[in-house]
Order: C-alpha cells, then sequence, then structure tokens
C-alpha cells in the first residue's frame, strides 16, 4: 500500500499552486520582466553602449542569459520557499501532514509547481529581451535543458528554505544575503575572465558560475567553464538538494513534533 | 460494535521532555461518537495529532482498522477527516477550491457533485465560490468539517468544534455530527464543555495529566458515578441538622430555609421514606420536595478532584 504513489496528491498541490501564481500574475509574471527590462536599459543600453563586445558579442547581448537567469533563480526560490512556507504560518500544513501522502509527493507537488512558474518567467524574459537585443541560440535544446534544471534545483532549495523558516525575515534573509550576491559575483554581467587572477579562482567556488556559463553556452557557445563541468555543478546541486530534503523528511525537522 | 481505532500503550515526550501522553489505551468503536472531555493541556490534541500523523510517536502504537498508522500510514490516514481545533484555511482561496485540494491530497479522483452535497448539509452551497476569509467564524468552521469529510472518510476527529462558537450554532454543529453519524461515520471529539458531551456522546473518556481516566457509556458513567440530591424546603427554617440525623447526607443551604440530602441513586435504598418519617418525628414541617439529578459537570469535577487528593 505504502508502495503505491499519491499522484493524485501531487496534481492536488500542482493545480493548487499553479492557481495562486494566477491569481498573483502581477506579481508572479509583470514585476520580473518589468526589473529584466530596466537592466536591459540600464546595462544593455545606457553603460552597454559604452563597453566593447565580449568575445564578439554584444554586451546587451552577453548578459541575456545572466539576466535570465537572475530571476529564475530568485523566482524558483521565493516561490517554492513561499509555497510550502504559508501553509506552515497560517497552520493548514496540518492537512499535509495528516494525508496519506509521502514527502516525497508533498515536496513534488510545490517543487514543480514552483519550477514551472519560473520556467514561464524565464521564457517571457527571453521573449522580451528579443525586443531589446538581437540574440542568437546556437543550441536551443541545450538551453532548454539548463534551464530546466536550474528551475528544478533551485526550487528545491527554495522549498528547503520554505521549512527552514519560522518567520517572513528569515524567508526573505537566504536569497538576499546568500543567492543575491552568488548570482551578482556569478559572471551574470561579466566574463569571468575580465576578474583578476585571485577573484577567477575564488570564483570557481560559487555554483552560479558554473550555471550561468552553460546556459550562455546554449547561446553564444562561449563558456568560463567548460559544459561538462557545468552539468556536474547542476546535478551536484539538485543531488545536495534533494537529499538535504530526504533528511528533513525523515527526521520531520521543522514539520513534525 | 467492532473496533475502528485501537490506541496501544501510547506516550508522547516533547523535545523539551514534557510528556503529554502517559501510556494511553483506547479503543474506539465503530460507529460510535466518542467524546473526550478534560481540561486544557489535558494531552486531548496531542492524542488526536499523535492517531492522525501530525505529531510523532514516542512509544506505542495506533490501529485505524488494523493498519498501524506508522508503517501503513496511507491506509490508516486515507480512513481519517480531522477538523482541527484552530481555523487554519488559505484565506483567498474560494471554498469549492480549498475543499477539491483536499480531496486531492487525500488521493481521491475529483468529484465536484459529491463535494457539492457535502457543502449543502453544511449549509455551504450558496458559499461555494465565495473566498475563504470573506466567510463568518462560523462558516469557516463548517468549511473545515467539509475538508474533512471531502475524501469520504469513516473516522471523523472533532478537535474542540464548537470551542468560541455561539449557542445556536453550537446546536447546528451538534446535528451535523449527528447526522454524520446516522451516515455511519465514527466520530471523536474532544469538548472541555462537559454539556457536550453529555448531548452528543455515546461514550464518554476522560483524560487529565496526559492519561485516559476512564472510558464509560455515558448512560452507565451517569448512573454509576451519579448522585442525586433531595432538596427539602422548610416552612420554618433550622439554625442546625435536627438531631439523630447523622446517618444521613444531610446540610442546610438558603440561611437555613432548605434541608439538603445527597444520596447514591445506586444504593439499594434512598433513605427518603425513612428520612421524611424522622423529620416528621422531630415535628420539621417540610412545604416542598424537590430532586436534581447530579450532572456530569459534577461527576468530572469530583473524578478531577479525587485525583489532586490522591
Amino acid at each position: 500500500m505504502n508502495a503505491q504513489m499519491n499522484l493524485r496528491a501531487i496534481l492536488a498541490i500542482y493545480r493548487f499552486e499553479m492557481a495562486r501564481g494566477l491569481r498573483t500574475i502581477t506579481q508572479t509574471l509583470v514585476s520580473p520582466v518589468l526589473s529584466t527590462s530596466l537592466y536591459f536599459i540600464v546595462f544593455g543600453a545606457a553603460i552597454g553602449s559604452r563597453i566593447d563586445e565580449v568575445e564578439g558579442v554584444s554586451y546587451g547581448a552577453f548578459i541575456v542569459p545572466g539576466l535570465i537567469m537572475l530571476s529564475v533563480i530568485t523566482q524558483s526560490i521565493s516561490n517554492a520557499s513561499f509555497g510550502i512556507y504559508f501553509p506552515k504560518f497560517i497552520g493548514s500544513i496540518y492537512e499535509h501532514l495528516s494525508a496519506p501522502a509521502s514527502f516525497l509527493e508533498i515536496t513534488t507537488g510545490y517543487v514543480l509547481a514552483a519550477a514551472t512558474k519560473a520556467f514561464a518567467i524565464g521564457i517571457v524574459i527571453l521573449l522580451t529581451a528579443f525586443l531589446f537585443v538581437d540574440l542568437q541560440i546556437d543550441h536551443p535544446l541545450w538551453m532548454l535543458l539548463f534551464l530546466t534544471l536550474t528551475c528544478l534545483s533551485f526550487s528545491l532549495l527554495g522549498f528547503i528554505v520554505g521549512i527552514w523558516a519560522t518567520n517572513f525575515e528569515q524567508l526573505q534573509l537566504v536569497p538576499l544575503l546568500l543567492i543575491q550576491p552568488l548570482i551578482f559575483l556569478g559572471g551574470t554581467f561579466y566574463s569571468v575572465d575580465m576578474l583578476p587572477g585571485v577573484w577567477q579562482t575564488i570564483s570557481l567556488f560559487n555554483p552560479v558560475v558554473y550555471l550561468v556559463s552553460g546556459f550562455r553556452w546554449s547561446f553564444y557557445s562561449m563558456a568560463d567553464v567548460s559544459l561538462g563541468w557545468s552539468l556536474l555543478a547542476i546535478f551536484g546541486f539538485t543531488g545536495i538538494c534533494t537529499a538535504i530534503i530526504g533528511w528533513i523528511f525523515k527526521t520531520g525537522w521543522r514539520l513534525r513534533d | 460494535m467492532a473496533d475502528i481505532v485501537r490506541v496501544e500503550g501510547l506516550s508522547k515526550s516533547y523535545k523539551g521532555g514534557f510528556q503529554a501522553l502517559k501510556h494511553v489505551d483506547l479503543t474506539i468503536r465503530e460507529g460510535e461518537i466518542l467524546a473526550l472531555l478534560g481540561p486544557n493541556g489535558a494531552g486531548k490534541t496531542t492524542l488526536i495529532s499523535c492517531i492522525c500523523g501530525i505529531t510523532s510517536i514516542s512509544a506505542g502504537r495506533v490501529l485505524v482498522a488494523g493498519h498501524d498508522n506508522v508503517t501503513e500510514y496511507r491506509a490508516a490516514r486515507s480512513l481519517i477527516g480531522l477538523v482541527p481545533q484552530e481555523i487554519n484555511l488559505e484565506p483567498f482561496e474560494t471554498v469549492m477550491a480549498t475543499v477539491r485540494y483536499s480531496r486531492g491530497l487525500f488521493g481521491k479522483k475529483d468529484n465536484d457533485a459529491y463535494i457539492d452535497e457535502v457543502l449543502r448539509q453544511l449549509s455551504l452551497y450558496d458559499k461555494r465560490d465565495t473566498q475563504v476569509r470573506a466567510l463568518s467564524g462560523g462558516m469557516k468552521r463548517r468549511v473545515l468539517i467539509a475538508k474533512a469529510l471531502s475524501h469520504e472518510p469513516q473516522i471523523l476527529f472533532l478537535d474542540e468544534p464548537t470551542a468560541g462558537v455561539d449557542v445556536s450554532l453550537r446546536k447546528e454543529m451538534w446535528q451535523t455530527v449527528a447526522e454524520l453519524q446516522k451516515r455511519g461515520v465514527t466520530i471523536i471529539l474532544t469538548t472541555h464543555y462537559i454539556e457536550e458531551a453529555e448531548a452528543m456522546a455515546d461514550r464518554i473518556g476522560i483524560i487529565s495529566d496526559g492519561q485516559i481516566r476512564l472510558v464509560r457509556e455515558k448512560q452507565a458513567l451517569m448512573h454509576e458515578l451519579g448522585r442525586k440530591v433531595l432538596r427539602i424546603e422548610l416552612a420554618q427554617p433550622l439554625t442546625e441538622v435536627p438531631a439523630g440525623l447523622d446517618t444521613y447526607e444531610l446540610s442546610l443551604a438558603k440561611d437555613g430555609a432548605e434541608l439538603v440530602y445527597t444520596y447514591d441513586v445506586q444504593s439499594d435504598g434512598t433513605g427518603i421514606t425513612r428520612l421524611l418519617t424522622a423529620l416528621a418525628e422531630r415535628g420539621v414541617k417540610v412545604r416542598d420536595i424537590r430532586t436534581e439529578q447530579s450532572s456530569l459537570e459534577d461527576i468530572f469535577v469530583d473524578l478531577v478532584e479525587a485525583e489532586g487528593q490522591a
């Protein structure tokens, strides 16, 4: 009996979370598009016009993959963390805990919904980018793969943050203090070669470097690190998040007294 | 009646060392209404949480229709609906969406016709497309019941269903529970309102300090522990209980205008005839007499006080 998956529970959570996203469509979609458009105007048009091409790609086009990653990563985390934190906060989590659903199913529902929303945002930003710059996508399938894996892995991380957080401040803390610096220092707006020697080495410890590099490679066939390392990094990151969630569910940490 | 839930040697200790349940044994029969009565902090909610899977168990086990609620949690939990004490609802969802969600979580196929029927029974049908935040407190409570019933459970736990609910709504809630029982749902409710247990339950369990003190048929409990009081209104007030009546449990009330005789319903003779004769012999004139049955409340207070003295 326990071996049988409760797929309907996954679907129920997924639908519920997607409905929440649609209800707050302005928050979900419009604000990331707006903020990315501002980046394009400031970095792409205003500052970018004074910056040389980066390895044959105009600066405005060069930052597109990084900007998409910036939004997708923050959105994945905030969607997934809010999704699980909110029932905890209002107390409706009792229902998840008393339902004949495993933690795997509950996580899958929340993470898939958060990843879907982030993916949609990524695509919308990509389409918006076409309005501002000339884009080429050399490896569209790899591009979609990187986008999907990034959405999934950071939604997993967001889910952990949502379980860990005991108040709304903590919910903001991880994206603000940890993720934002990692993204900004992760080669979003520059190529790692542009950094002085020591910083190049330090950058290699930043997982976001590998994601942005791989994602940018799918656009322009140029990368800071090899494709293999990028894939390894994203799978490694996903693996670590999954392991942490597995442990949380085994122990009931912050969920079950 | 067959047993549908068996709680065996259940203990629960929290991290701080507080032991909320101490080796609880409890059997719930199929189709009954069992009221768990106890003061705040007695362990009622913890017991329910352990049975429903919200709280982990420190020792012992819970069988739901023969399924262990830890090793066979899917089978066990799918039989149970839980109405929590607090109103824990997503405020921005519509009634229909939130009830449909509960059904899905329990792995049941969509069935809006069934949900509509549940909503009608709970007088919520007109509000099915209304956001939860726009509902009154009483309606929100009924939404919680609708959610608990959404997956057609055989067992329904109601944790203090009428706490903070006004009198008319409370009566309505009792009626709802009675109708559910008619449909074959086993109901376990916790309450600290004795009148509630008295009005609804088939059996009553008394819980205090993490232990089940007793579980009895309501009638038997009332009878077994029930004492009656005979109030004798006197024509002339007395200053003290007349001499020679030490064998009776007598006291004076209302400044001596009333003589109160407490007796046990269980004993062979009530002693009323003999007492009245004795009073007449002593020239005490009686104006009126009436009897009072002690309520469950008295029984409960007696029991808890006895605990305190023990």
